[in-house]
Protein backbone atom coordinates (compact mmCIF):
# COMPACT_ATOMS: atom_id res chain seq x y z
CA UNK A 1 0.00 0.00 0.00
CA UNK A 2 2.79 2.39 0.95
CA UNK A 3 4.57 1.60 -2.31
CA UNK A 4 1.52 2.61 -4.35
CA UNK A 5 0.93 5.69 -2.19
CA UNK A 6 4.52 6.84 -2.68
CA UNK A 7 4.57 6.13 -6.40
CA UNK A 8 1.31 7.90 -7.14
CA UNK A 9 2.22 10.85 -4.96
CA UNK A 10 5.54 11.25 -6.76
CA UNK A 11 3.82 10.82 -10.11
CA UNK A 12 1.51 13.77 -9.33
CA UNK A 13 4.58 15.91 -8.82
CA UNK A 14 6.51 14.41 -11.75
CA UNK A 15 3.83 15.69 -14.06
CA UNK A 16 2.73 19.33 -14.11
CA UNK A 17 -0.69 18.39 -12.75
CA UNK A 18 -0.04 18.97 -9.04
CA UNK A 19 1.81 22.26 -9.63
CA UNK A 20 -0.82 23.58 -12.01
CA UNK A 21 -3.63 22.64 -9.63
CA UNK A 22 -1.99 24.16 -6.56
CA UNK A 23 -0.88 27.25 -8.47
CA UNK A 24 -4.33 27.79 -9.95
CA UNK A 25 -6.00 27.23 -6.62
CA UNK A 26 -3.79 29.75 -4.82
CA UNK A 27 -4.20 32.26 -7.67
CA UNK A 28 -7.98 32.19 -7.60
CA UNK A 29 -8.12 32.07 -3.83
CA UNK A 30 -5.99 35.19 -3.55
CA UNK A 31 -8.59 37.01 -5.65
CA UNK A 32 -11.30 35.80 -3.27
CA UNK A 33 -9.07 36.79 -0.39
CA UNK A 34 -8.60 40.39 -1.49
CA UNK A 35 -12.22 40.64 -2.47
CA UNK A 36 -13.58 39.45 0.87
CA UNK A 37 -11.09 41.69 2.71
CA UNK A 38 -12.46 44.68 0.83
CA UNK A 39 -16.05 43.62 1.43
CA UNK A 40 -15.35 43.44 5.15
CA UNK A 41 -17.17 40.24 6.08
CA UNK A 42 -17.98 39.73 9.75
CA UNK A 43 -16.74 36.15 10.12
CA UNK A 44 -13.86 36.31 7.77
CA UNK A 45 -12.09 32.97 8.16
CA UNK A 46 -15.17 30.76 7.87
CA UNK A 47 -16.42 32.76 4.94
CA UNK A 48 -13.15 32.53 3.12
CA UNK A 49 -12.71 28.82 3.73
CA UNK A 50 -16.23 28.21 2.46
CA UNK A 51 -15.20 29.67 -0.85
CA UNK A 52 -12.12 27.44 -0.76
CA UNK A 53 -14.46 24.48 -0.40
CA UNK A 54 -16.45 25.66 -3.36
CA UNK A 55 -13.24 25.56 -5.39
CA UNK A 56 -12.82 21.89 -4.45
CA UNK A 57 -15.68 21.10 -6.83
CA UNK A 58 -13.32 21.94 -9.68
CA UNK A 59 -9.99 20.93 -8.16
CA UNK A 60 -10.86 17.39 -7.05
CA UNK A 61 -12.11 16.04 -10.41
CA UNK A 62 -8.81 17.05 -12.01
CA UNK A 63 -6.82 15.67 -9.11
CA UNK A 64 -8.43 12.22 -9.13
CA UNK A 65 -9.20 11.73 -12.81
CA UNK A 66 -6.00 9.83 -13.49
CA UNK A 67 -6.04 7.72 -10.36
CA UNK A 68 -7.23 4.44 -11.89
CA UNK A 69 -7.99 5.59 -15.42
CA UNK A 70 -4.35 6.06 -16.30
CA UNK A 71 -3.37 2.61 -15.02
CA UNK A 72 -6.16 1.09 -17.04
CA UNK A 73 -5.09 2.85 -20.18
CA UNK A 74 -1.36 2.18 -19.90
CA UNK A 75 -1.81 -1.44 -18.82
CA UNK A 76 -0.14 -0.99 -15.45
CA UNK A 77 -3.41 -2.05 -13.86
CA UNK A 78 -2.30 -5.62 -14.61
CA UNK A 79 0.86 -5.08 -12.60
CA UNK A 80 -1.05 -3.80 -9.58
CA UNK A 81 -3.72 -6.47 -9.73
CA UNK A 82 -1.35 -9.40 -10.23
CA UNK A 83 0.97 -8.34 -7.43
CA UNK A 84 0.65 -10.07 -4.09
CA UNK A 85 -1.27 -7.10 -2.69
CA UNK A 86 -4.89 -7.02 -1.62
CA UNK A 87 -7.26 -5.06 -3.81
CA UNK A 88 -8.29 -2.91 -0.85
CA UNK A 89 -4.68 -1.94 -0.31
CA UNK A 90 -4.30 -0.92 -3.94
CA UNK A 91 -7.36 1.30 -3.70
CA UNK A 92 -6.33 2.71 -0.33
CA UNK A 93 -2.84 3.49 -1.65
CA UNK A 94 -4.26 5.40 -4.58
CA UNK A 95 -6.83 7.17 -2.42
CA UNK A 96 -4.24 8.25 0.14
CA UNK A 97 -1.87 9.48 -2.58
CA UNK A 98 -4.55 11.83 -3.92
CA UNK A 99 -5.37 12.84 -0.36
CA UNK A 100 -1.70 13.58 0.31
CA UNK A 101 -1.55 15.92 -2.68
CA UNK A 102 -4.72 17.56 -1.39
CA UNK A 103 -3.06 18.02 2.02
CA UNK A 104 -0.08 19.69 0.35
CA UNK A 105 -2.52 22.05 -1.31
CA UNK A 106 -4.18 22.68 2.05
CA UNK A 107 -0.81 23.40 3.63
CA UNK A 108 0.05 25.92 0.92
CA UNK A 109 -3.31 27.63 1.43
CA UNK A 110 -2.32 28.28 5.04
CA UNK A 111 -0.55 31.31 3.68
CA UNK A 112 -3.86 33.23 3.79
CA UNK A 113 -4.57 32.73 7.50
CA UNK A 114 -0.91 33.54 8.07
CA UNK A 115 -1.38 36.95 6.46
CA UNK A 116 -4.42 37.44 8.68
CA UNK A 117 -2.43 36.50 11.77
CA UNK A 118 0.25 39.04 10.95
CA UNK A 119 -2.11 41.94 10.33
CA UNK A 120 -5.04 41.11 12.55
CA UNK A 121 -6.53 38.81 15.14
CA UNK A 122 -8.58 36.04 13.54
CA UNK A 123 -10.47 33.67 15.79
CA UNK A 124 -8.08 30.72 16.01
CA UNK A 125 -10.70 28.19 17.08
CA UNK A 126 -13.04 28.98 14.20
CA UNK A 127 -10.14 28.89 11.81
CA UNK A 128 -9.15 25.44 13.05
CA UNK A 129 -12.67 24.11 12.84
CA UNK A 130 -13.18 25.56 9.36
CA UNK A 131 -9.96 23.97 8.17
CA UNK A 132 -10.93 20.63 9.69
CA UNK A 133 -14.19 20.83 7.78
CA UNK A 134 -12.31 21.71 4.61
CA UNK A 135 -10.03 18.70 4.94
CA UNK A 136 -12.89 16.31 5.70
CA UNK A 137 -14.84 17.65 2.74
CA UNK A 138 -11.80 17.18 0.53
CA UNK A 139 -11.47 13.56 1.69
CA UNK A 140 -15.12 12.88 0.83
CA UNK A 141 -14.75 14.51 -2.59
CA UNK A 142 -11.57 12.57 -3.36
CA UNK A 143 -13.23 9.26 -2.49
CA UNK A 144 -15.96 10.07 -5.03
CA UNK A 145 -13.31 11.04 -7.59
CA UNK A 146 -11.27 7.87 -7.14
CA UNK A 147 -14.47 5.85 -7.45
CA UNK A 148 -15.35 7.61 -10.72
CA UNK A 149 -11.89 7.01 -12.13
CA UNK A 150 -12.21 3.28 -11.45
CA UNK A 151 -15.21 3.24 -13.78
CA UNK A 152 -13.51 4.34 -16.96
CA UNK A 153 -10.15 4.37 -18.71
CA UNK A 154 -10.81 7.84 -20.06
CA UNK A 155 -9.55 10.58 -17.76
CA UNK A 156 -11.84 13.27 -19.15
CA UNK A 157 -14.88 11.08 -18.64
CA UNK A 158 -13.71 10.36 -15.09
CA UNK A 159 -13.36 14.07 -14.38
CA UNK A 160 -16.82 14.83 -15.74
CA UNK A 161 -18.46 12.00 -13.77
CA UNK A 162 -16.73 13.27 -10.65
CA UNK A 163 -17.81 16.85 -11.21
CA UNK A 164 -21.43 15.94 -11.88
CA UNK A 165 -21.57 13.57 -8.88
CA UNK A 166 -20.02 16.13 -6.56
CA UNK A 167 -22.38 18.79 -7.81
CA UNK A 168 -25.36 16.51 -7.19
CA UNK A 169 -24.10 15.42 -3.78
CA UNK A 170 -23.52 18.96 -2.61
CA UNK A 171 -26.98 20.05 -3.64
CA UNK A 172 -28.74 17.27 -1.73
CA UNK A 173 -30.01 19.65 0.93
CA UNK A 174 -31.53 21.98 -1.68
CA UNK A 175 -33.10 19.11 -3.54
CA UNK A 176 -34.25 17.63 -0.24
CA UNK A 177 -36.08 20.75 0.79
CA UNK A 178 -37.83 20.93 -2.59
CA UNK A 179 -38.86 17.30 -2.73
CA UNK A 180 -39.98 16.91 0.88
CA UNK A 181 -41.48 13.71 2.26
CA UNK A 182 -39.43 10.60 2.86
CA UNK A 183 -37.10 11.15 -0.10
CA UNK A 184 -36.45 14.65 1.13
CA UNK A 185 -35.66 13.31 4.58
CA UNK A 186 -33.19 10.77 3.21
CA UNK A 187 -31.52 13.39 1.05
CA UNK A 188 -31.31 15.77 3.97
CA UNK A 189 -29.79 13.07 6.11
CA UNK A 190 -27.17 12.37 3.42
CA UNK A 191 -26.41 16.04 2.86
CA UNK A 192 -22.86 16.24 4.11
CA UNK A 193 -22.67 19.88 3.10
CA UNK A 194 -24.90 20.66 6.09
CA UNK A 195 -22.36 18.94 8.32
CA UNK A 196 -19.65 20.88 6.61
CA UNK A 197 -21.35 24.23 7.33
CA UNK A 198 -21.32 23.36 11.01
CA UNK A 199 -17.54 23.12 10.88
CA UNK A 200 -17.18 26.42 9.10
CA UNK A 201 -19.41 27.99 11.73
CA UNK A 202 -16.97 26.76 14.36
CA UNK A 203 -18.93 23.75 15.63
CA UNK A 204 -16.86 20.57 15.88
CA UNK A 205 -19.26 17.68 16.27
CA UNK A 206 -17.81 14.20 16.58
CA UNK A 207 -20.83 12.66 14.81
CA UNK A 208 -20.19 14.96 11.85
CA UNK A 209 -16.57 13.86 11.69
CA UNK A 210 -17.60 10.22 11.77
CA UNK A 211 -20.35 10.86 9.23
CA UNK A 212 -17.98 12.42 6.71
CA UNK A 213 -15.26 9.85 7.23
CA UNK A 214 -17.77 7.05 6.71
CA UNK A 215 -18.89 8.70 3.52
CA UNK A 216 -15.31 8.48 2.25
CA UNK A 217 -14.99 4.88 3.46
CA UNK A 218 -18.16 3.89 1.62
CA UNK A 219 -16.81 5.21 -1.68
CA UNK A 220 -13.40 3.61 -1.17
CA UNK A 221 -15.22 0.35 -0.50
CA UNK A 222 -17.36 0.80 -3.61
CA UNK A 223 -14.18 1.30 -5.65
CA UNK A 224 -12.85 -2.03 -4.37
CA UNK A 225 -16.14 -3.66 -5.34
CA UNK A 226 -16.00 -2.16 -8.83
CA UNK A 227 -12.51 -3.51 -9.44
CA UNK A 228 -13.50 -6.88 -8.05
CA UNK A 229 -16.58 -7.03 -10.22
CA UNK A 230 -14.45 -6.24 -13.29
CA UNK A 231 -12.39 -9.29 -12.53
CA UNK A 232 -15.49 -11.44 -12.47
CA UNK A 233 -17.18 -9.82 -15.40
CA UNK A 234 -18.41 -12.03 -18.16
CA UNK A 235 -18.80 -9.31 -20.69
CA UNK B 1 3.67 -26.71 -10.34
CA UNK B 2 0.68 -25.49 -12.31
CA UNK B 3 -2.48 -27.54 -12.56
CA UNK B 4 -5.35 -26.38 -14.69
CA UNK B 5 -8.59 -28.30 -14.78
CA UNK B 6 -11.63 -27.82 -17.00
CA UNK B 7 -11.04 -24.12 -17.36
CA UNK B 8 -13.86 -22.28 -19.12
CA UNK B 9 -14.30 -18.58 -19.67
CA UNK B 10 -17.28 -16.85 -21.26
CA UNK B 11 -17.33 -13.30 -22.46
CA UNK B 12 -21.03 -12.70 -22.81
CA UNK B 13 -22.13 -15.27 -25.34
CA UNK B 14 -18.66 -15.87 -26.67
CA UNK B 15 -16.80 -18.79 -25.17
CA UNK B 16 -13.16 -17.73 -25.02
CA UNK B 17 -11.94 -20.87 -23.29
CA UNK B 18 -13.66 -24.21 -23.48
CA UNK B 19 -12.78 -26.92 -21.00
CA UNK B 20 -9.02 -26.42 -21.00
CA UNK B 21 -6.94 -28.72 -18.80
CA UNK B 22 -3.20 -29.17 -18.58
CA UNK B 23 -0.39 -29.35 -16.07
CA UNK B 24 3.08 -27.89 -16.08
CA UNK B 25 5.83 -29.60 -14.11
CA UNK B 26 8.46 -27.79 -12.12
CA UNK B 27 11.32 -26.56 -14.29
CA UNK B 28 9.53 -26.99 -17.60
CA UNK B 29 9.36 -24.43 -20.35
CA UNK B 30 5.96 -24.77 -21.94
CA UNK B 31 4.99 -22.97 -25.10
CA UNK B 32 1.46 -21.84 -25.69
CA UNK B 33 0.98 -21.83 -29.41
CA UNK B 34 -2.05 -20.58 -31.25
CA UNK B 35 -3.30 -17.99 -33.70
CA UNK B 36 -4.44 -14.58 -32.49
CA UNK B 37 -7.61 -14.77 -30.45
CA UNK B 38 -7.16 -18.44 -29.60
CA UNK B 39 -7.37 -17.82 -25.86
CA UNK B 40 -3.69 -17.64 -24.91
CA UNK B 41 -3.87 -14.30 -23.13
CA UNK B 42 -7.15 -15.21 -21.47
CA UNK B 43 -5.61 -18.35 -20.00
CA UNK B 44 -2.61 -16.40 -18.76
CA UNK B 45 -4.76 -13.68 -17.25
CA UNK B 46 -6.71 -16.33 -15.38
CA UNK B 47 -3.61 -18.11 -14.07
CA UNK B 48 -2.21 -14.83 -12.77
CA UNK B 49 -5.51 -13.93 -11.12
CA UNK B 50 -6.09 -10.82 -13.20
CA UNK B 51 -9.44 -12.08 -14.39
CA UNK B 52 -11.53 -14.94 -13.08
CA UNK B 53 -12.69 -18.03 -14.86
CA UNK B 54 -16.32 -18.92 -15.47
CA UNK B 55 -15.63 -22.42 -14.20
CA UNK B 56 -12.72 -24.72 -13.58
CA UNK B 57 -9.79 -24.60 -11.19
CA UNK B 58 -6.26 -23.25 -11.36
CA UNK B 59 -3.66 -24.28 -8.81
CA UNK B 60 -0.18 -22.84 -8.66
CA UNK B 61 2.35 -24.32 -6.24
CA UNK B 62 -0.57 -26.06 -4.53
CA UNK B 63 -2.62 -22.89 -3.95
CA UNK B 64 -5.96 -22.26 -5.60
CA UNK B 65 -6.15 -18.96 -7.47
CA UNK B 66 -9.64 -18.20 -6.18
CA UNK B 67 -9.15 -19.29 -2.59
CA UNK B 68 -5.68 -17.94 -2.06
CA UNK B 69 -4.96 -15.28 -4.68
CA UNK B 70 -2.25 -13.45 -2.74
CA UNK B 71 -0.29 -16.67 -2.16
CA UNK B 72 -0.55 -17.61 -5.86
CA UNK B 73 0.54 -14.15 -6.97
CA UNK B 74 3.62 -14.43 -4.77
CA UNK B 75 4.78 -17.38 -6.88
CA UNK B 76 4.21 -15.77 -10.26
CA UNK B 77 6.07 -13.21 -12.32
CA UNK B 78 3.91 -11.99 -15.16
CA UNK B 79 4.80 -10.19 -18.35
CA UNK B 80 1.52 -9.31 -20.07
CA UNK B 81 1.23 -8.66 -23.78
CA UNK B 82 1.62 -4.95 -23.17
CA UNK B 83 4.47 -4.54 -20.66
CA UNK B 84 3.04 -2.75 -17.59
CA UNK B 85 5.41 0.19 -17.25
CA UNK B 86 5.07 3.65 -15.77
CA UNK B 87 6.50 6.02 -18.38
CA UNK B 88 7.21 8.75 -15.83
CA UNK B 89 9.63 6.61 -13.80
CA UNK B 90 13.22 5.66 -14.46
CA UNK B 91 14.04 1.97 -14.93
CA UNK B 92 15.69 1.87 -11.53
CA UNK B 93 12.78 3.57 -9.75
CA UNK B 94 10.30 1.32 -11.48
CA UNK B 95 12.08 -1.85 -10.42
CA UNK B 96 12.32 -0.54 -6.85
CA UNK B 97 8.57 0.03 -6.94
CA UNK B 98 7.98 -3.53 -8.17
CA UNK B 99 10.20 -4.92 -5.43
CA UNK B 100 8.18 -3.00 -2.85
CA UNK B 101 4.92 -4.24 -4.33
CA UNK B 102 6.18 -7.81 -4.25
CA UNK B 103 7.56 -7.33 -0.76
CA UNK B 104 11.14 -8.30 -1.55
CA UNK B 105 13.24 -7.86 1.61
CA UNK B 106 15.43 -4.76 1.34
CA UNK B 107 18.70 -6.54 2.07
CA UNK B 108 18.15 -9.06 -0.71
CA UNK B 109 16.85 -6.50 -3.15
CA UNK B 110 20.06 -4.57 -3.64
CA UNK B 111 22.02 -7.48 -5.05
CA UNK B 112 19.01 -8.98 -6.77
CA UNK B 113 18.32 -5.75 -8.61
CA UNK B 114 21.87 -5.67 -9.89
CA UNK B 115 21.62 -9.28 -11.08
CA UNK B 116 18.29 -8.76 -12.82
CA UNK B 117 19.43 -5.62 -14.60
CA UNK B 118 22.56 -7.35 -15.82
CA UNK B 119 20.61 -10.42 -16.91
CA UNK B 120 18.20 -8.49 -19.13
CA UNK B 121 20.91 -5.96 -20.03
CA UNK B 122 19.29 -2.75 -18.88
CA UNK B 123 22.02 -1.62 -16.46
CA UNK B 124 23.21 1.13 -18.78
CA UNK B 125 19.73 2.62 -19.15
CA UNK B 126 18.78 2.30 -15.48
CA UNK B 127 18.62 6.07 -14.95
CA UNK B 128 16.63 6.87 -18.03
CA UNK B 129 12.91 7.49 -18.04
CA UNK B 130 10.94 4.54 -19.37
CA UNK B 131 9.09 7.01 -21.59
CA UNK B 132 12.29 7.53 -23.58
CA UNK B 133 13.17 3.87 -24.08
CA UNK B 134 12.75 1.98 -27.34
CA UNK B 135 10.27 -0.86 -27.69
CA UNK B 136 13.03 -3.45 -27.28
CA UNK B 137 14.22 -1.97 -24.01
CA UNK B 138 10.70 -1.59 -22.70
CA UNK B 139 10.15 -5.27 -23.35
CA UNK B 140 13.30 -6.04 -21.37
CA UNK B 141 12.24 -3.84 -18.48
CA UNK B 142 8.90 -5.66 -18.58
CA UNK B 143 10.77 -8.92 -18.33
CA UNK B 144 12.91 -7.54 -15.49
CA UNK B 145 9.70 -6.62 -13.70
CA UNK B 146 8.50 -10.23 -13.97
CA UNK B 147 11.80 -11.45 -12.50
CA UNK B 148 11.61 -9.24 -9.40
CA UNK B 149 11.47 -11.38 -6.29
CA UNK B 150 12.63 -14.36 -8.39
CA UNK B 151 9.22 -16.07 -8.53
CA UNK B 152 9.15 -19.80 -9.23
CA UNK B 153 6.77 -19.41 -12.14
CA UNK B 154 7.22 -17.01 -15.03
CA UNK B 155 4.32 -16.30 -17.34
CA UNK B 156 5.33 -14.46 -20.48
CA UNK B 157 2.73 -13.34 -22.98
CA UNK B 158 4.33 -13.00 -26.42
CA UNK B 159 7.70 -11.93 -25.02
CA UNK B 160 9.33 -11.39 -28.42
CA UNK B 161 6.59 -9.47 -30.15
CA UNK B 162 7.72 -6.18 -31.66
CA UNK B 163 11.43 -6.89 -31.33
CA UNK B 164 13.97 -6.94 -34.11
CA UNK B 165 15.48 -10.31 -35.13
CA UNK B 166 18.66 -9.80 -33.11
CA UNK B 167 16.70 -8.91 -29.98
CA UNK B 168 14.40 -11.88 -30.55
CA UNK B 169 17.36 -14.25 -30.52
CA UNK B 170 18.72 -12.62 -27.36
CA UNK B 171 15.40 -12.82 -25.53
CA UNK B 172 14.96 -16.46 -26.56
CA UNK B 173 18.40 -17.27 -25.22
CA UNK B 174 17.56 -15.45 -22.03
CA UNK B 175 14.31 -17.37 -21.60
CA UNK B 176 16.12 -20.63 -22.20
CA UNK B 177 18.64 -19.68 -19.50
CA UNK B 178 15.87 -18.67 -17.10
CA UNK B 179 14.28 -22.05 -17.64
CA UNK B 180 17.01 -23.63 -15.56
CA UNK B 181 15.72 -21.94 -12.42
CA UNK B 182 12.10 -21.14 -13.19
CA UNK B 183 9.01 -22.86 -14.50
CA UNK B 184 7.99 -20.92 -17.58
CA UNK B 185 4.85 -20.64 -19.65
CA UNK B 186 5.23 -18.49 -22.71
CA UNK B 187 2.77 -17.78 -25.44
CA UNK B 188 3.50 -17.14 -29.07
CA UNK B 189 1.97 -17.42 -32.46
CA UNK B 190 5.33 -18.07 -34.05
CA UNK B 191 6.12 -21.71 -34.71
CA UNK B 192 9.94 -21.61 -34.76
CA UNK B 193 9.97 -19.80 -31.43
CA UNK B 194 8.48 -22.83 -29.78
CA UNK B 195 11.00 -25.26 -31.18
CA UNK B 196 13.77 -22.85 -30.21
CA UNK B 197 12.96 -22.62 -26.50
CA UNK B 198 10.23 -24.96 -25.31
CA UNK B 199 10.30 -28.43 -23.79
CA UNK B 200 6.64 -28.93 -24.51
CA UNK B 201 4.01 -27.29 -26.66
CA UNK B 202 0.34 -26.75 -26.02
CA UNK B 203 -1.50 -25.85 -29.18
CA UNK B 204 -4.64 -23.92 -28.52
CA UNK B 205 -7.21 -22.91 -31.08
CA UNK B 206 -10.61 -21.30 -30.65
CA UNK B 207 -10.43 -21.78 -26.89
CA UNK B 208 -9.70 -25.49 -27.03
CA UNK B 209 -6.50 -27.43 -26.66
CA UNK B 210 -5.74 -28.98 -30.02
CA UNK B 211 -2.56 -30.86 -29.11
CA UNK B 212 0.03 -31.25 -26.37
CA UNK B 213 3.41 -32.65 -27.26
CA UNK B 214 7.13 -31.98 -27.58
CA UNK B 215 8.16 -29.75 -30.48
CA UNK B 216 10.00 -32.69 -32.11
CA UNK B 217 6.98 -35.00 -32.01
CA UNK B 218 4.76 -32.30 -33.39
CA UNK B 219 6.91 -31.62 -36.38
CA UNK B 220 7.19 -35.36 -36.99
CA UNK B 221 3.42 -35.66 -36.89
CA UNK B 222 3.18 -32.84 -39.34
CA UNK B 223 5.49 -34.41 -41.85
CA UNK B 224 3.70 -37.71 -41.41
CA UNK B 225 2.32 -38.60 -44.80
CA UNK B 226 1.64 -42.23 -44.05
CA UNK B 227 -2.08 -41.56 -44.30
CA UNK B 228 -3.42 -39.02 -46.73
CA UNK B 229 -6.18 -38.29 -49.19
CA UNK B 230 -5.50 -37.84 -52.85
CA UNK B 231 -7.90 -36.63 -55.51
CA UNK B 232 -7.14 -37.65 -59.07
CA UNK B 233 -8.84 -36.94 -62.39
CA UNK B 234 -9.17 -40.26 -64.22
CA UNK B 235 -11.05 -43.56 -64.24
CA UNK B 236 -11.40 -44.91 -60.72
CA UNK B 237 -10.37 -48.46 -61.45
CA UNK B 238 -7.25 -47.57 -63.41
CA UNK B 239 -6.05 -44.98 -60.90
CA UNK B 240 -6.54 -47.39 -58.02
CA UNK B 241 -4.40 -49.96 -59.81
CA UNK B 242 -1.61 -47.44 -60.30
CA UNK B 243 -1.78 -46.34 -56.64
CA UNK B 244 -1.69 -49.91 -55.40
CA UNK B 245 1.22 -50.61 -57.68
CA UNK B 246 3.42 -47.97 -56.02
CA UNK B 247 6.11 -49.41 -53.79
CA UNK B 248 5.28 -48.71 -50.11
CA UNK B 249 1.53 -48.23 -50.47
CA UNK B 250 -0.34 -50.61 -48.18
CA UNK B 251 -3.96 -49.84 -48.72
CA UNK B 252 -6.11 -47.77 -51.03
CA UNK B 253 -9.81 -47.06 -50.51
CA UNK B 254 -12.23 -44.72 -52.22
CA UNK B 255 -13.09 -41.69 -50.12
CA UNK B 256 -15.57 -39.99 -52.41
CA UNK B 257 -16.30 -38.67 -55.86
CA UNK B 258 -16.11 -34.87 -55.93
CA UNK B 259 -16.95 -34.78 -59.68
CA UNK B 260 -17.85 -37.09 -62.60
CA UNK B 261 -14.31 -38.02 -63.59
CA UNK B 262 -12.60 -37.28 -60.29
CA UNK B 263 -12.05 -39.66 -57.39
CA UNK B 264 -10.70 -39.17 -53.88
CA UNK B 265 -8.74 -42.04 -52.41
CA UNK B 266 -7.53 -42.61 -48.89
CA UNK B 267 -4.04 -44.01 -49.07
CA UNK B 268 -2.13 -45.70 -46.31
CA UNK B 269 1.58 -46.20 -46.75
CA UNK B 270 4.61 -47.35 -44.78
CA UNK B 271 5.46 -44.95 -41.99
CA UNK B 272 9.09 -44.34 -42.85
CA UNK B 273 8.55 -43.93 -46.54
CA UNK B 274 7.45 -40.92 -48.51
CA UNK B 275 5.36 -42.29 -51.36
CA UNK B 276 4.14 -38.96 -52.65
CA UNK B 277 6.82 -38.51 -55.28
CA UNK B 278 6.52 -41.97 -56.93
CA UNK B 279 2.74 -41.60 -56.93
CA UNK B 280 3.05 -38.30 -58.71
CA UNK B 281 5.49 -39.66 -61.28
CA UNK B 282 3.42 -42.71 -62.11
CA UNK B 283 0.11 -40.87 -62.34
CA UNK B 284 1.72 -38.20 -64.47
CA UNK B 285 3.15 -40.83 -66.76
CA UNK B 286 -0.31 -42.38 -67.13
CA UNK B 287 -1.79 -38.94 -67.82
CA UNK B 288 -4.00 -38.66 -64.72
CA UNK B 289 -3.42 -35.31 -62.99
CA UNK B 290 -3.39 -35.07 -59.16
CA UNK B 291 -5.88 -32.39 -58.12
CA UNK B 292 -5.29 -32.52 -54.41
CA UNK B 293 -3.10 -34.28 -51.88
CA UNK B 294 -3.32 -33.67 -48.17
CA UNK B 295 -2.50 -35.25 -44.88
CA UNK B 296 -5.37 -36.73 -42.90
CA UNK B 297 -4.17 -34.99 -39.75
CA UNK B 298 -6.44 -32.13 -40.65
CA UNK B 299 -7.11 -30.05 -37.58
CA UNK B 300 -3.46 -29.82 -36.60
CA UNK B 301 -2.50 -29.07 -40.15
CA UNK B 302 -4.96 -26.24 -40.39
CA UNK B 303 -3.73 -24.62 -37.21
CA UNK B 304 -0.16 -24.89 -38.31
CA UNK B 305 -1.01 -23.48 -41.68
CA UNK B 306 -2.46 -20.44 -39.96
CA UNK B 307 0.57 -20.17 -37.73
CA UNK B 308 3.13 -20.50 -40.45
CA UNK B 309 1.38 -18.03 -42.70
CA UNK B 310 1.43 -15.44 -39.92
CA UNK B 311 5.13 -15.99 -39.47
CA UNK B 312 5.72 -15.69 -43.20
CA UNK B 313 3.80 -12.45 -43.34
CA UNK B 314 5.82 -11.03 -40.49
CA UNK B 315 9.09 -11.98 -42.07
CA UNK B 316 8.34 -9.86 -45.12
Amino acid sequence: MLAILRRDFRSYFNSPIAYVLIGLFICIMSLFFVDSLNAGVANFSSNFISSMSFMLLFIVPILTMRSFSEDKKSGTEVLLLTSPVRLSQVVLGKYLAATAVFLVLTAVSLVFPLVLLIYGKPDGATLFSAYLGFILLGMVFISVGVFASSLTENQIVAAIITFVSLFTLTSFSYIGSYVGGLVGKVLNWLAFMEKYYEFSAGIIDITSIIFMLSFAVVFVFLTVRILERKRWSQG
Amino acid sequence: MIEIQNLTKDYGKIRALDDVSFTVEKGEIVGFLGPNGAGKSTTMNIITGFISSTSGTVRVAGYDVLENPVEVKKHIGYLPEQPPLYPDMTVSEFLDFCAELKKVPRREWKSQKKDIMELVKVTHVSHRLIRNLSKGYRQRVGLAQALVGSPEVLILDEPTVGLDPKQIIEIRKLIKALGKKHTIILSTHILPEVSAVCDRVIIINKGRIAAVDTPENLSRKLSDFSRFTITVAGPEKRVREILQGVDGVKEVSVGGKPAEDETSFIVEADKDRDVRRPIFNQLAAAGYPILELKSMNLTLEEIFLQLTTTEAKEAV
